[in-house]
């Protein structure tokens, strides 16, 4: 998922563009405002806390929900009144929604009863259906007679049958394990590069969001609060809010002197004086007291020996030691900092996991650093 | 010590519920018009004696429509009632509820007497529609409670899926929620078939001079050489309720494993 590559997505014909959109229920806002255009074969994820509205905005997108304001244009189509049955969006449901007391052929082909198709036809494009989601074997198979990954398959071939313009998933993976999901998420990433159907995940997971998608709307209270590709929202968050919600971040109180010609000027407790681009102060730089976000993986420890590049060191001591086999991760009180910052490591041979309570230096990047005002 | 207690105690609870019911048969067949111990032989003259009553068949033919009405009447107002207030909400919906649900604790005699004092303040007679209308009215909460049972259980996004997929609320309705529901739709008609067939005190106020079975029963206890006939009737009737119940309990337990669901108890 380069940059480059979503660059192009949003520049193709958008076949979903949302405007306005607003919803109420009774006094509670649930969408404030929701404008965004999706492309043409986009992997497009809607990310946020439960409450966040990315549900409904899904099910609006869908039909389920009628919205207050605004519009939802599928296709170039406004959609205002046309219900889910008449719309080029088909559903994968969070449960599923496998009809129980049908086969699995029999819930794959279920749409296409009103296709026009003959049986012989059908049985093709079922057969082809459940190919393609690896189920080739299981058409005989009774629906309630399943693995959760298997149920998740069957609700993907039933959807992807329609031939859809657009696939709408609603947290699509949340019911399975740790494992499966996993290997559903490499899945659907395959499946739709295949197909070429746009998809409009929703997740509350933002490290499946970054997996999978080729943009990814963070979503809070009703709003959009960023929309981006994964790699820039994850650089480059806009608000302090996002940043926590996308992999861990660490803050830590600075001072900022002002800017000059976009050059940023401040100096970090703990770290020491540092210069920013104005591109890496999404709310701006002004002087005073700010924070600065650094990301665990962009402190590095230095072993004996080492230093790091242009004297941009630290010094503090080891307050925890979590150890995942494959990284381990480190809180390190800074000297003069208020709080510990967690660094990662990767494990590599030869080199030896600190223990707690040692002293540690750390080398810090500042172009890895974010300006939170 | 504690276990024996208890054994005894199911025991004799068992046997107060079900001995009354064993002497239905043991005095049908007895050869004696005098109901009392001791036995005077076997004779099947009483249910000879069922066939050449025509008033009892008239009796049982008025109660067969009236159940089958009923039965159906009040699992179609059910199933629609059930389905609204597990899927929609809406203003006053607990208020609605309740009141529909209210005839299950309301005294039957004051459901018999307003629906008589309505009758003749409206001039009309009453008759086997009249019975219908309040047998329909006190077996409606009994078919909702049934039916919102199998809607609670039912995923709301299968409904949504079949929507999403192309068809029609109706279609959907049709192809989806009949079929899921269907366990609870038998269940509430067999329910409702038994409870009208045996209710006595609304067919007792507005049956005129179309007398059901229960209140032909009733009626004949007036006459105690006719005793014998009514413990052959009896016993008819316990053997086709126990075969119902059976044939109830069949199609819930097939409709669960056709819908891959755990039996999670049923009436038997």
């Amino acid at each position: 998922m380069s940059q480059n590559q979503s660059q192009n997505q949003s520049q193709k014909t958008p076949i979903v563009t949302l405007s306005g959109v607003q919803k109420y229920y009774g006094d509670y806002h649930a969408l404030r405002g929701i404008s965004a255009e999706i492309g043409q074969g986009e992997f497009f994820s809607l990310l946020g806390p439960s409450g966040c509205g990315k549900t409904t905005l899904l099910r609006a997108i869908a039909g389920f929900e009628d919205i207050s304001e605004g519009h939802i244009l599928l296709d170039g189509r406004d959609m205002e009144g046309v219900p889910p049955n008449r719309r080029p969006t088909n559903m994968v449901f969070q449960s599923y929604a496998i009809f129980p007391h049908m086969s699995v052929a029999e819930n794959v082909g279920f749409g296409l009863r009103r296709s026009g198709k003959n049986a012989a036809e059908k049985r093709k494009a079922v057969g082809e259906a459940l190919e393609m989601v690896g189920l080739g074997q299981f058409g005989a198979r009774a629906a309630h007679a399943l693995s959760g990954g298997q149920r998740q398959r069957v609700a993907l071939a039933r959807a992807l049958i329609m031939k859809p313009k657009v696939l709408l998933l609603d947290e699509p993976l949340s019911a399975l394990d740790k494992k499966m999901r996993e290997v559903m998420q490499v899945e659907l990433i395959r499946l739709q590069r295949e197909v070429g159907i746009t998809f409009i995940l929703v997740t509350h997971d933002q490290e499946e969001a970054l997996v999978m998608s080729d943009r990814i709307a963070v979503m809070f209270e009703g709003e959009i609060a960023q929309l981006d590709d994964p790699e820039t929202l994850y650089r480059r968050p806009k608000s302090r809010r996002v940043a926590e919600f996308i992999g861990m971040m660490n803050f830590l109180p600075a001072q900022v002197s002002g800017e000059v010609a976009g050059r940023v000027d401040l100096d970090v407790k703990g770290l020491g004086r540092a210069e920013l681009e104005l591109a890496q102060c999404p709310s701006g730089a002004r002087a005073g007291a700010a924070e600065v976000g650094v990301r665990p993986e962009s402190l590095t420890l230095l072993y004996e020996g080492q230093s790091a590049e242009g004297g941009r060191e630290a010094s503090g001591t080891v307050r925890e030691v979590v150890y995942y086999g494959d990284m381990t991760y480190y809180d390190i009180l800074l000297d003069g900092a208020p709080a510990p910052v967690r660094v990662s490591m990767r494990n590599m041979p030869g080199r030896r996991v600190l223990d707690f309570g040692a002293r540690a230096r750390l080398a810090w990047d500042p172009r890895a650093m974010v300006l939170f005002c | 010590m504690k276990l024996n207690l208890l054994a005894v105690f199911a025991t004799l609870y068992l046997l107060v519920l079900y001995a009354p019911i064993v002497l239905l048969p043991l005095f049908a067949f007895n050869d004696g018009t005098v109901i009392a111990f001791p036995l005077q032989g076997f004779t099947t003259q009483w249910f000879a004696a069922l066939l050449n009553t025509p008033a009892l068949h008239q009796a049982t033919g008025n109660s067969l429509i009236i159940a089958v009405s009923t039965a159906i009447l009040a699992t179609i107002l059910g199933l629609f009632a059930a389905r609204a207030a597990t899927r929609y909400s809406f203003p006053g919906k607990a208020g609605i509820v309740g009141f529909i649900m209210l005839p299950l604790v309301l005294p039957e005699v004051i459901v018999a007497i307003s629906l008589l004092i309505v009758l003749m303040q409206l001039g009309l007679d009453s008759g086997t529609w009249s019975i219908i209308a309040g047998h329909t009215l006190i077996c409606t909460p009994f078919a909702i409670a049934i039916l919102q049972g199998s809607f609670a259980n039912m995923d709301r996004s299968l409904e949504e899926a079949a929507v999403d997929l192309g068809e029609t609320p109706w279609s959907t309705f049709r192809l989806i929620t009949l079929p899921l529901v269907s366990p609870g739709i038998i269940a509430s008609l067999l329910i409702c078939f038994t409870i009208s067939l045996d209710e006595f005190i609304i067919a007792f106020f507005l049956s005129g001079n179309e007398p059901t079975l229960p209140v032909y029963l009733w009626g004949q206890l007036r006459f105690p050489a006719r005793l014998p006939v009514v413990m052959a009737l009896g016993t008819i009737l316990v053997v086709l309720s126990v075969l119902l119940l059976v044939v109830a309990e069949t199609f819930r337990r097939r409709g669960l494993k056709r819908a891959g669901l755990k039996d999670t108890g049923g009436f038997l």
